[in-house]
């Protein structure tokens, strides 16, 4: 099987060993992964901010790129959201790019997504001892109905306790430009969602979008609240690496 | 429609700085949302009942005119007069010419936001009637001279000792912040105005156009009074609260408590067809139906026309992250939330409500929350278009996504493009990230660390390993 990653814009310059962990887990789980170097953004930003045409460019830039790939990963349920729902809407009259849209739509999975529905993980040689808490994320819950596939794999890691997080479905506040045209209502967003993830006592917030973890981890960065910040792929990729590790020092 | 000329920044932070309000919404919500969820649990499948909801509000909404006239012919038919005003002016010329007619001296009204959209009371008032809010919360508002801050909890932001205050003024004497005797103090006061009033003022949660009657959702029993006690009765409606059969109100009755204060009933639903007949022994003797347009029509065959299907539950606002934070004064509107952050610009334009689109993250637990399934955070996104397409969002904005289109189609500018962007950050970047900057990087890095860019961006580590397997293959 191959699978094309779409890294997105966030996880290539700030975030890029949440790709590596990708690519890492999906060549563990016996996937040869390729990684189109022509990709650019999928337009999100232009999108929220009311900008189509510039989107309408992007999304055709992403569509050709990916145009060969049998399957594409992407470590963010908002760009698959994206992908997936609004690319249909913004070539709603186009009849040219519309089965092109759609087909990109069909083969476009978020990581989690991917792992449960696709490959059909049930089990991964994964430790990671510690206490984590999950946000579930807008777009990716809402937007793509992932919920619990993330949370299934996390289920999977030796060691790992999970702690339900409360009002987990509340937005953190990010909202793409959102968190600096409104900063001051995005700021009381952030700070109530990073006082429900420390109610939790847990070490580890884990997530499915670097964009809602760079808000609420910067939050609580700035506020020094003592909590690491993972992407799901993150962190069973460290919990494969461990284990891995783990059974090399005992053979 | 406008209720306060400050601007959208300003009210923002006034409602920060209010703790009570804070306080409250936030228990309000909680109170609403676990409400909502355990009336809506006996219903077995909600996602049906939802969709059901929607097929009658868009087969209503698709076929207005018929169902208008249909409605009218009805309202005729039993005796009542109708109205159809085009604007806000018109609507209030009516009511006024009416009150004056009759030499109208005490108006009580039951609950209703279209005449707060048109802005009813003060008319009024300039003919000299004494005009009286008899649902709670809107007359506790009604004494502080405010506007409602939720569409179905108009004084949520006032705590008892407020409200205390505000009732003795009326008693003209200090009277204690103990709830239950403040409930029978109005009650005292509103008892004697329906007594007095020779005009009653409602709104109108749903009018049937089979029968055209006009069906009252209330808790409180004012509605009863309202309609009941004076010899003449106003409905206000906004042209879109119709429902063609009473077998459709079933559908959107079911929901609209639930959706609303989570309640699977509300203590009173009134059905009303028609004036006084000579059998009756209660009830006015005139009744008009008032059915406004006021900027409704402007939605009608628009991308927006589904924003008419709103049935006024205020789910929106009860499960909006941002409506938490600012309340509904904020808006701006007397319809707030996310309804009213679509609704406002919709029906009137964005000279007073361009910001209104943008205060929203678009997290779309909006839509979820909707029992009619309209699509609230897609249109906070298209009402941003529409501000783009008139030229009225930012020049460097615009100029920036120009760009950023650019980029994304061509992958050598984005990558020169990403290598600047690293360049700049890394100007304002320490070890622990960027904690100042410039702009909005300012903005964000007020209460955030924003990342530093990483020392290699993913694509250059590919390009890397790709190298490094290339000759490992060789």
């Amino acid at each position: 099987m191959n699978v094309s990653l779409f890294i997105t814009c966030v996880s290539d310059l700030f975030y890029p060993n949440v790709g590596k962990s990708v690519v890492g887990l999906l060549e563990h789980q016996g996937a040869g992964v390729d990684f189109p170097e022509e990709q650019t953004c999928c337009g999100q930003p232009a999108f929220n901010t009311g900008y189509y045409d510039e989107t309408r460019t992007a999304a055709k830039h992403l569509i050709k790129v990916f145009e060969n790939s049998e399957y594409i990963v992407s470590p963010s349920g908002s760009c698959v959201s994206m992908v997936r729902h609004f690319y249909p809407k913004l070539f709603e009259d186009d009849a040219n790019w519309q089965s092109r849209v759609k087909s990109l739509g069909e083969r476009i999975y978020e990581f989690s997504e991917f792992m449960i529905k696709v490959l059909k993980v049930t089990s991964l040689d994964a430790t990671f001892p510690g206490v984590a808490t999950y946000h579930q994320s807008c777009h990716m819950s809402r937007g793509i109905g992932v919920i619990d596939e993330p949370l299934q794999l996390l289920k999977m890691v030796n060691g790992l306790e999970l702690k339900d997080l409360p009002y987990k479905e509340d937005c953190c506040g990010f909202g793409g430009t959102f968190a600096v045209k409104m900063h001051e209502i995005s700021e009381k967003m952030v700070a109530e969602k990073a006082q429900h993830i420390q109610s939790t006592g847990a070490q580890y917030l884990v997530g499915s979008d670097m964009a809602c973890l760079m808000n609420i981890g910067g939050y609580m960065h700035r506020h020094k609240m003592p909590v690491c910040v993972y992407h799901v792929a993150e962190l069973l990729y460290e919990g494969v690496t461990k284990s891995e590790n783990k059974q090399s020092t005992v053979s | 429609m406008k209720t306060s000329n400050l601007p959208f920044h300003e009210r923002v932070d006034t409602a920060f700085q209010d703790d009570f309000l804070q306080e409250s919404l936030k228990k309000a919500q909680e109170k609403f949302r676990t409400g909502k969820a355990n009336t809506y649990k006996p219903l077995g499948d909600p996602e049906r009942w939802r969709k059901r909801a929607e097929e009658i509000r868009k087969h209503t909404i698709d076929n207005l005119d018929y169902y208008l006239d249909i409605l009218a012919n009805n309202i005729e038919k039993r005796g009542g007069k109708v109205f159809f005003a085009k604007t806000a002016a018109e609507a209030s010329q009516y009511v006024t010419d009416l009150a004056r007619s009759k030499a109208v001296k005490t108006v009580v009204k039951s609950k209703s936001m279209i005449s707060e959209e048109i802005h009813l009371n003060q008319a009024l008032e300039k003919l000299g009637a004494d005009v009286i809010e008899t649902d709670l919360g809107e007359y506790i508002i009604q004494l502080a001279g405010e506007t409602p801050s939720h569409i179905i909890v108009p004084a949520i932001h006032k705590n008892r000792k407020q409200i205390a205050e505000l009732l003795s003024k009326v008693a003209g004497k200090e009277l204690p912040d103990d709830p239950p005797g403040l409930y029978q103090f109005a009650r005292k006061v509103l008892r004697e105005k329906f007594l007095q009033a020779d005009l009653g003022i409602s709104g109108c949660n749903f009018a049937v156009a089979e029968t055209g009657s006009l069906l009252l959702v209330t808790n409180e029993g004012n509605g009863r009074f309202t309609t009941t006690f004076p010899k003449a009765h106003v409905i206000m409606m906004g042209m879109e609260r119709i429902v063609p059969r009473w077998k459709d109100l079933d559908t959107l009755i079911t929901l609209l408590p639930r959706a609303a204060t989570g309640q699977k009933i509300t203590t009173y639903l009134t059905a009303i067809s028609g004036p006084r007949s000579e059998n009756d022994i209660d009830g006015p003797e005139e009744l008009h139906f008032v059915i406004v347009d006021n900027g409704r029509l402007n939605a009608v065959g628009s991308k927006y026309q589904e924003i008419l299907h709103c049935i006024r539950c205020g789910a929106c606002l009860n499960i909006c992250p941002v409506y938490r934070h600012i309340g509904g004064h904020a808006y701006g509107s007397v319809y707030s939330g996310p309804i009213g952050a679509v609704l406002s610009p919709v029906i009137s334009g964005f000279d007073d409500w361009s910001e209104l689109p943008y205060a929203s993250s678009l997290c779309g637990a909006c839509t979820d929350a909707c029992p009619v399934r309209i699509p609230l955070h897609e249109m906070l996104v298209d009402l941003r278009h529409d501000q783009i397409e008139q030229k009225l969002s930012p020049v460097t904005e615009r100029m920036a996504f120009k760009m950023f289109g650019k980029m994304t189609a061509t992958p050598k500018y984005y990558t020169t493009g990403l290598k600047a962007g690293k360049t700049m950050l890394n100007l304002f970047s320490s070890r622990e990230g960027i904690e100042g900057g410039v702009g909005k990087l300012k903005n964000w890095t007020n209460e955030r660390t924003f990342p530093s860019p990483a020392p290699q961006s993913f694509r250059s580590w590919w390009k890397s390993r790709k190298k490094n397997n290339d000759v490992k293959e060789v």
